[in-house]
């Protein structure tokens, strides 16, 4: 199938941006979004212009490096997923595809669609882990979790990072990511002693870079 | 060069304890007075970085990632092995030690296997410690499942995310020291060089890959903590970023390389689907506990599977492997498959895999069971094949996933280089000549959160009072120098063809003379074009845009331009090694059924190389190996 | 800071920003540290909008005594005057409400104006292609113009039935002459439903989002508070919406 996309092209973090318009031709269903959007870099690349920048690495939809707008959602129109996991068999031939990076004032764009994600980093930084000293363990089966609580952690802990949720709320606020790296820790017994003091560091660092949630309930 | 792996002596089970007493210590506030670099946030780096920090090292560590959990780790599915035995189904350290080096052909230190067998158990406490949420049964007690290569049930994990979980376990330690400020984080920084002065690693040249900017770092000792290589083959399972660059330049710069055709090809992974397929997906081997794998018996049969009948159907690794079935090690698994594959019996659209079929399973567990242990697996296969496993038999093919060779280091996991380390997939590891499922996480997390900290210690001690090579020494500026020439280059070239056709042609000629089958007319004729092919990608490579900006094609065609060398290496390792043994199998080397053919007399060595130039043949070093506590045997799952 | 490339964070540009980086010691009362965080704020928008939502909805059910004629709403109004009458002098405890609400409204309008700029700094540039919203619904994205809406209507309100400089013919203390005379002006009475419809808006997003700002979400509950909020605001629009048009319709004249 052929398509036709308009992708934000910015040159730097303080350059001016603005959508360019390409032809992608001979895609296939079995082409990952991301797939489709190497074979326009390559064909741009034969044509002299500099490919289209957007961070990736796994590709698996787990190391949380993908995402950008795709016709005003993040991560397009699948959901639940990362945008290495759309593929185009969600397409149809002479699709117009608007492709943008995400924008908020806690992710600065760094070139084309590639944003800095590092406030991210700044919040588990605050507080998001359990202060424990390598070696000093005690067993592991010492501790019983119930099954149930465990998997609710595990539920929590399965963020990506991706930052799709401040992407993707009106108010840029990262509340999802926050909360759940706030939900993993503190629904296990080993994250109970600093529980209080962890979400008081983490929240409040959160709000030096994102927006409050009003609860419009766009991130989940 | 003499290689000294300075295995401890004494009686195997004691070697690690009398070494970590005999070993030099740093006391406690001499420690501050250390700089130590790390290239790499992965399950070994990121573990290493929190271990040393909290012991208060100064530590700077280099990712070339937006975020240090972004590190290839992450993508890990299966889980994690550690010999607790709380199944109480007969495991032990000194079993798991045993499969570990019978899964690996017998081409690994039995020292270094058996310290990392007891190290495992200390690694699921650590864990658990920070939170990391293993499964767990309704008791409340973890909970296990079984591995290739293994009868008994040792395996720990996180649904189908266990190197998730761990790295962020890793991740978040290493973040609380950055918050204590004993460990300095540089993002979307890539480390070019090395630097050695006085035959000692000294620091590194790095360059920032938002500016462009290239700058030095002078510490006592560098760890580098970098990964592995597959993805010399282009299609691989690992990330689109994993590169060898780091452990290659290290390897110009005079770090011996061990077994560089050590590389696992992993049995089930999604088939191609076209020409432009940009990575190759993994389906976790535990789907291998309750899918079984075929392929119609008749050649060329093209019906769809629910109209093949049962008694039309051969479960190959069934049928020759019977007490293993199909939970054979992977070298196995793979190999058999590509036989099938090649006797024309491949399925799919390009007859290009074989059926992984969990209908059985299914009937036997119930579907909700199947969703509960493999729900995330059989959605990414849906969303990537658009077929729905839970209806139709998965399709299966072998793809490259972990590279077992990397640099050579002693049993403190230093390379030859006094002062460089090497730690997790990036040094050619305690796996042999083939790595069992569920042990490359545990050995990362050995070696960053319990050898290497105390092994480094041992170096550092004599150290102590000098200070770290000032960064203007000329050793550093060559280095620099070395660097910009390098990117000048690439970005002067002007050719025609993109990074990507370079790398896409180069995985070929490796997949097809140096992957899952090998022989010396294949072997020979990737040395010949191999060359050539790298001789016209640095004349007519086409990079666009400038140094200053992201620019990440420049970033590629460096990391593929030593992909180049290593691929020759590996092609040379490969040639030499006549024998099969492992994820090395050589056609001229395999019994009458086809199997493979090790040859302990010649080949019961490490083979270390040297590097002498591009183009030129790699020099041979060899670290025999002495097997005193398994007993050499030809490796049989029947 | 032991990291490379610091993210500049936006928000620390706010001069109300909590001076009390955590781990230091604090300098000012929990209370004001408190409200200084997002949180905080959300807290008191929710404590004040449930107060403000008690108030809106005894305000309607009281009056629904229109519709039992003049004498019974009139005696109403004087009740409200003789609330808690000796204990208060007269109009007290009505004075005591009036700056209850009027307290609830002011904090509430800030604390809503203060986030609302927070959130604008968090997105300085808008996306430049088309959203398209999934779960965001039309209520929780218009909160601040129903909100704006509502508050002008009070002005309006208070200046047209209490104080009555914006009703021609406004008698003190007829309550139900002043509300038919004013609803007999039909721009008004639009301008009535109009605003209770906007208020409506504002609370079927308000009443089930203040259970999550105060941390009061379990699964089970979920569903309930949308039922809540749906019949809360349901009940407040056909109410007040309704007095105007009984009016127009001649119903009660
Ligand atoms: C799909 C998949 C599934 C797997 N599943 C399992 C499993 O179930 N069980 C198991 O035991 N193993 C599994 N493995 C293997 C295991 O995940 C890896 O071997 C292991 O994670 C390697 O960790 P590492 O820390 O050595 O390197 P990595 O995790 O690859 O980390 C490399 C780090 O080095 C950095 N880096 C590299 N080069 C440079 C440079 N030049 N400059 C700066 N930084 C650099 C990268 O940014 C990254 O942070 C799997 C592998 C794959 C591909
Ligand atoms: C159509 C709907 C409404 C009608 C008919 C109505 C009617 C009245 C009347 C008659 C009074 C004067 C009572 C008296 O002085 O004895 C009054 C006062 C008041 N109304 Fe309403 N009202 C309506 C809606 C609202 C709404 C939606 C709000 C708030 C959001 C509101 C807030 C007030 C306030 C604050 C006062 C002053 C009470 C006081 O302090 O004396 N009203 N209203
Ligand atoms: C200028 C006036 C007003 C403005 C700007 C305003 C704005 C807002 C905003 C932005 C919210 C937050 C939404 C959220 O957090 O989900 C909110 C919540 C709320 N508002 Fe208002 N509002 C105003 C007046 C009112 C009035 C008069 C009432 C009641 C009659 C009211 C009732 C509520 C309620 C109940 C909530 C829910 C509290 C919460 O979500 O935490 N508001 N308002
Ligand atoms: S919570 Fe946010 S960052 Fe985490 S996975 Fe969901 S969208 Fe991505
Ligand atoms: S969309 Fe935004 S407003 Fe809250 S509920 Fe999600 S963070
Ligand atoms: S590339 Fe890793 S999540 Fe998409």
């Amino acid at each position: 199938m052929d398509l036709t996309l308009h992708v934000w092209r910015q040159a730097g973090p303080d350059a001016e941006g603005s959508f360019e318009t390409y032809k992608a031709t001979g895609v296939t269903g079995d082409m990952s979004f991301l797939e489709m959007l190497d074979v326009v870099n390559e064909q741009l690349i034969e044509e002299g212009r500099e490919p289209i920048t957007f961070d990736h690495d796994c590709r698996e939809g787990i190391c949380g490096s993908c995402g950008f707008m795709i016709d005003g959602q993040a991560h397009g129109p699948q959901r639940g997923t990362a945008t290495c996991q759309l593929h185009m068999r969600q397409y149809r031939d002479g699709d117009e595809i608007w492709i943008e990076p995400f924008r908020a004032a806690g992710f600065p764009i760094v070139k084309d669609l590639a944003v800095n994600r590092g406030a991210f980093d700044e919040i588990i930084r605050a507080g998001g882990y359990v202060s424990q000293a390598t070696g000093s363990a005690p067993d592991a089966n010492l501790i019983p979790i119930p099954k149930p609580d465990v998997d609710l952690a595990m539920d929590a802990a399965s963020c990506i990072a991706c930052g799709a949720c401040v992407a993707a709320c009106p108010n840029g606020a990262a509340q999802l990511f926050t909360s759940a790296k706030l939900a993993h820790l503190n629904l296990l017994p080993q994250g109970q002693p600093e529980r209080y003091t962890r979400a008081e560091r983490m929240v409040e660092t959160m709000e030096d870079y994102f927006g409050s949630c009003t609860n419009m309930g766009e991130c989940e | 060069m003499l290689l000294d792996s300075k295995i401890p002596s004494g009686p195997i089970e004691e070697r690690w304890d009398n070494h970590r007493f005999s070993m030099k210590l740093v006391n406690p506030n001499n420690k501050r007075k250390f700089e130590i670099i790390i290239i790499g946030t992965g399950l070994a780096g990121a573990s290493a970085a929190a271990t040393l920090g909290e012991l208060g090292y100064n530590v700077k560590v280099f990712t070339f990632h937006d975020s240090p959990r972004r590190a290839h780790s992450i993508a890990a599915q299966g889980g994690i092995n550690a010999a607790k035995n709380y199944r109480g189904d007969g495991d032990s350290v000194h079993r798991l030690f045993y499969d570990t080096v019978k899964g690996g052909d017998y081409r690994s230190r039995e020292a270094n296997v058996y310290r990392l067998a007891q190290e495992s158990v200390n690694i699921i406490d650590q864990c658990v410690a920070q939170g990391v949420p293993f499964a767990r049964e309704y008791g409340g007690l973890l909970d296990n499942r079984s591995f290739g290569g293994a009868q008994v049930s040792r395996t720990f994990y996180a649904r189908g995310q266990t190197g998730q979980q761990l790295l962020l376990g890793a991740y978040q330690q290493m973040m609380r020291q950055v918050e204590a400020g004993s460990v300095k984080l540089y993002r979307r920084t890539e480390m070019l060089e090395v630097v050695i002065v006085d035959g000692r690693a000294v620091g590194v040249v790095v360059r920032d890959l938002i500016t462009g900017e290239i700058s030095r770092h002078s510490a006592h000792a560098v760890v580098l903590a970098t990964g592995g290589y597959s993805n010399a083959f282009y299609l691989s399972t690992n990330a689109k970023a994993s590169n060898a660059t780091a452990i290659w330049r290290a390897h110009r710069k005079g770090a011996l390389f061990g077994n560089p055709c050590f590389t696992q090809i992993h049995p089930t992974c999604i088939p191609p689907s076209d020409e432009h397929q940009s990575k190759l997906t993994l389906m976790s081997e535990s789907l291998r506990n309750d899918g079984r794998i075929w392929v119609p018996k008749e050649p060329g049969d093209s019906r769809s599977p629910d109209q093949i009948p049962e008694e039309e159907r051969d479960y190959f690794l069934e049928r020759k492997y019977p007490a293993f079935g199909n939970l054979v090690p992977r070298d196995v698994a793979s190999r058999n498959a590509k036989t099938m594959v090649d006797q024309n019996k491949g399925v799919g659209p390009r007859e290009n895999g074989v059926y992984l079929d969990f209908a059985a399973a299914i009937g036997r567990l119930g579907e909700s069971t199947i969703r509960e242990r493999y729900g995330n697996l059989f959605d990414m296969y849906e969303r990537i094949t658009g077929e729905d496993p839970y209806r139709v038999p998965m399709r299966i093919y072998p793809a490259p996933h972990y590279t077992m060779g990397g640099l050579w280091v002693d049993y403190n996991l230093m390379t030859t280089i006094p002062g460089l380390y090497a730690i997790g997939e990036a040094n050619f590891s305690d796996h042999g000549a083939n790595r069992l499922g569920a042990s490359a996480l545990m050995q990362g997390l050995a070696d960053g959160y319990f050898v290497l900290p105390y092994t480094i210690g041992d170096y550092l001690a004599p150290l102590l009072g000098t200070q770290p090579v000032p960064i203007d020494h000329p050793e550093f500026a060559a280095a620099e120098t070395q660097v910009t020439d390098q990117v000048k280059h690439l970005l002067g070239v002007g050719g025609t063809r993109t990074v990507d056709w370079y790398h896409r042609e180069l995985g070929r000629i490796l997949w097809d003379y140096c992957g899952m089958a090998r022989n010396r007319t294949g072997l020979e004729k990737a040395l010949s074009e191999i060359p050539a092919l790298r001789e016209e990608f640095h004349s007519n490579v086409r990079v666009l845009g400038e140094n200053e900006t992201y620019n990440q094609s420049l970033e590629k065609a460096g990391r593929v331009s030593d992909f180049f060398e290593l691929a020759e290496l590996m092609c040379h390792d490969a040639l030499h090694r006549e024998e099969s043994c492992g994820g090395h199998f050589r056609e001229e080397h395999q019994t009458e059924d086809g199997e493979a053919l090790r040859d302990d007399e010649d080949y019961a060595y490490v083979a270390a190389w040297e590097f002498q130039g591009v183009g030129n043949r790699p020099r041979l070093h060899r670290e025999d190996l002495e097997f005193e506590y398994v007993k050499l045997s030809q490796r049989s799952y029947k | 800071m032991a990291i490379d490339r610091p993210v500049t964070a936006p928000q620390r540009e706010d001069a109300e920003r909590r001076d009390t980086a955590v781990g230091r010691s604090r300098r000012v009362a929990f209370a004001v540290d408190f409200y200084r965080s997002a949180v905080g704020k959300k807290y008191v928008m929710a404590i004040t909008g449930i107060i403000l939502m008690a108030y809106v909805f005894a305000h309607m059910v009281g009056n629904l005594k229109i519709y039992l004629g003049a004498e019974e709403m009139n005696h109403y109004g004087e009740f409200l005057r003789q609330l808690a009458y000796p204990i208060f002098p007269h109009s007290g405890a009505l004075w005591i409400m009036r700056l209850g609400l009027l307290a609830a409204v002011i904090l509430h309008i800030h604390a809503a104006v203060a986030l609302t700029r927070m959130n604008r700094r968090s997105r300085p540039t808008k996306y430049a292609s088309k959203r398209d919203y999934i779960a965001a619904d039309f209520a929780a994205r218009t909160m601040r113009w129903t909100g704006w809406i509502v508050f002008f209507f009070i002005l309006f309100h208070l200046a047209d039935l209490t104080i009555g400089t914006a009703n021609p013919d406004f008698q003190h203390g007829m309550p139900y002459e002043n509300t038919v005379a004013s609803f007999q002006r039909p721009l008004v009475a639009i301008f009535y439903i109009v605003a209770n419809i906007a208020l409506g808006v504002h609370l079927y997003h308000g009443a089930w989002s203040m259970f999550q700002s105060l941390g009061w979400n379990r699964r089970r509950f979920n569903a309930w508070r949308r039922y809540f909020a749906t019949a809360f605001a349901a009940i407040i629009v056909v109410g007040n919406v309704s007095f105007p048009i009984a009016v127009m319709t001649g119903i009660v004249s």
